[in-house]
């Protein structure tokens, strides 16, 4: 039983200190990356390996019971939201005509129409 | 939709918000149930009050298992990924190569359009900046030849994990 | 382990802090307030269990709420100047982002 406790501790040490590793590098890519565009691929390193990692070590800790639950509502959660806001902020920067500087012998595809999404109709 | 769909729907949403509250209050006093089922109440009010104004209810067209193999599929991807923009963030000079392109998206189902894009903003590297009809527009941190193939292999899985080609 | 985590945790916010006063696009800055949103979630849960108190985890998932609710009304603010249903006036958030 005692050496089940011990795997148990190490994984999550383990998982958490990765999930640690990740959220430093992906601020430190945030910081160091030239621009925009690129900053947000690095923004992306914290909300999903980091954020599934540290929730992981986490759960791995607390072992089975509510608490777990909890942690998965928010794991859940961040993982729907996480790359949902990413993708509003690009948009948005798209949209206001922000343009990624183009790799070398590249050509961006355009999009269809630069129009604003319409709003929601409302119902009569 | 029609008044007893409408009465199913009103009673399964109360019931995952109660159950919901349940889970995350953990303490059972009468006084705090009675709060929860205030609340329970009031959202299923303003829900029911909601889907009279725009009616769009989701639509669920996915097979539960293949599903999960997806997830199971894309957890992969997503730690091959990170390593990957890991390694361009770390390395002494960043080898970027920034590019956006269009990608054909093939599932029809809202929900499953929805996974496509979400999955490919979740693995770094790429992002989808907007959402066309047949096509997203995808940004990529360093593009390769081999970046739309995975793409498209991402779009082929998640076409077939939908139940019902509409 | 959860205060090595909590002190990265920190240190990663004082990084994503730098980005988002020195910009220079308004959208650096609201990445920038995202992921420090994000972080905060994390820190939260973090501190939870460093001090033994797992009730931290409610005040996390409400971070984690309020944190998208709060970019996506920024980011519609700045591409239709309301919150709520107005007319579409794009435009201006491009000089607004310089």
């Amino acid at each position: 039983m005692n050496w089940l406790a011990n795997a148990q501790e190490i994984l999550a040490w383990g998982l958490i200190l990765s999930g640690s590793a990740f959220l430093l590098i992906g601020a430190f890519g945030i910081v160091r990356l030239p621009d925009f565009w690129a900053r947000l691929h690095a923004a992306s390193i914290p909300d999903s390996a980091g954020m599934i990692l540290l929730f992981l070590g986490m759960a791995v800790h607390a072992g089975f019971g509510l608490v777990t639950v909890k942690l998965v509502i928010i794991g859940l959660f961040l993982f729907l939201t996480g790359p949902t806001s990413t993708h509003a902020t690009a948009n948005a920067a798209l949209v206001s005509g922000l343009r990624p500087r183009e790799g070398e012998g590249l050509e961006a595809d355009e999009p269809l129409e630069l129009a604003p999404d319409p709003q929601p109709e409302r119902a009569p | 939709m029609s008044r007893g769909e409408e009465r199913v729907k009103i009673i399964a949403n109360a019931l995952v918000l109660g159950g919901l509250w349940l889970l995350l209050s953990g303490i059972y006093e009468p006084l705090l149930l009675a709060f929860g089922a205030g609340s329970v109440a009031v959202v299923v009010a303003l829900m029911a009050r909601m889907d009279r104004v725009d009616g769009a209810a989701p639509e669920w067209h996915l097979k539960p298992l293949a599903f999960a193999a997806y997830l199971v599929w894309l957890l992969k991807e997503i730690a091959r990924a990170n390593w990957a923009v890991t390694k361009v963030i770390l390395a002494p000079h960043m080898r970027l190569r920034q590019h956006l392109f269009a990608v054909p998206v093939t599932s029809r189902s809202d929900l499953a359009q929805v996974t496509f894009a979400n999955s490919i903003t979740l693995t770094p590297g790429t992002i989808t900046i907007e959402t066309e009809p047949g096509r997203f527009l995808v940004h990529a941190l360093s593009y390769d030849d081999a970046t739309p193939g995975e793409l498209a292999d991402m779009d082929a899985r998640v076409a077939a994990t939908e139940s019902r080609r509409a | 382990m959860f205060a090595v985590a909590a002190i990265a945790i920190l240190v990663a916010m004082a990084l994503v802090l730098w980005r988002l006063f020195s910009g220079p696009t308004l959208y650096d800055r609201v990445l920038a307030v995202n992921s420090f949103g994000t972080l905060a979630v994390l820190l939260i849960a973090i501190l939870g269990f460093l001090a033994g108190r797992p009730d931290f985890l409610d005040i996390a998932l409400l971070y984690a709420l309020i944190n998208f609710v709060g970019t996506i009304a920024i980011l519609k603010f700045f591409r239709y100047r309301a919150i709520g249903d107005e007319t579409p006036r794009a435009e201006r958030a491009g000089e607004a982002g310089e």
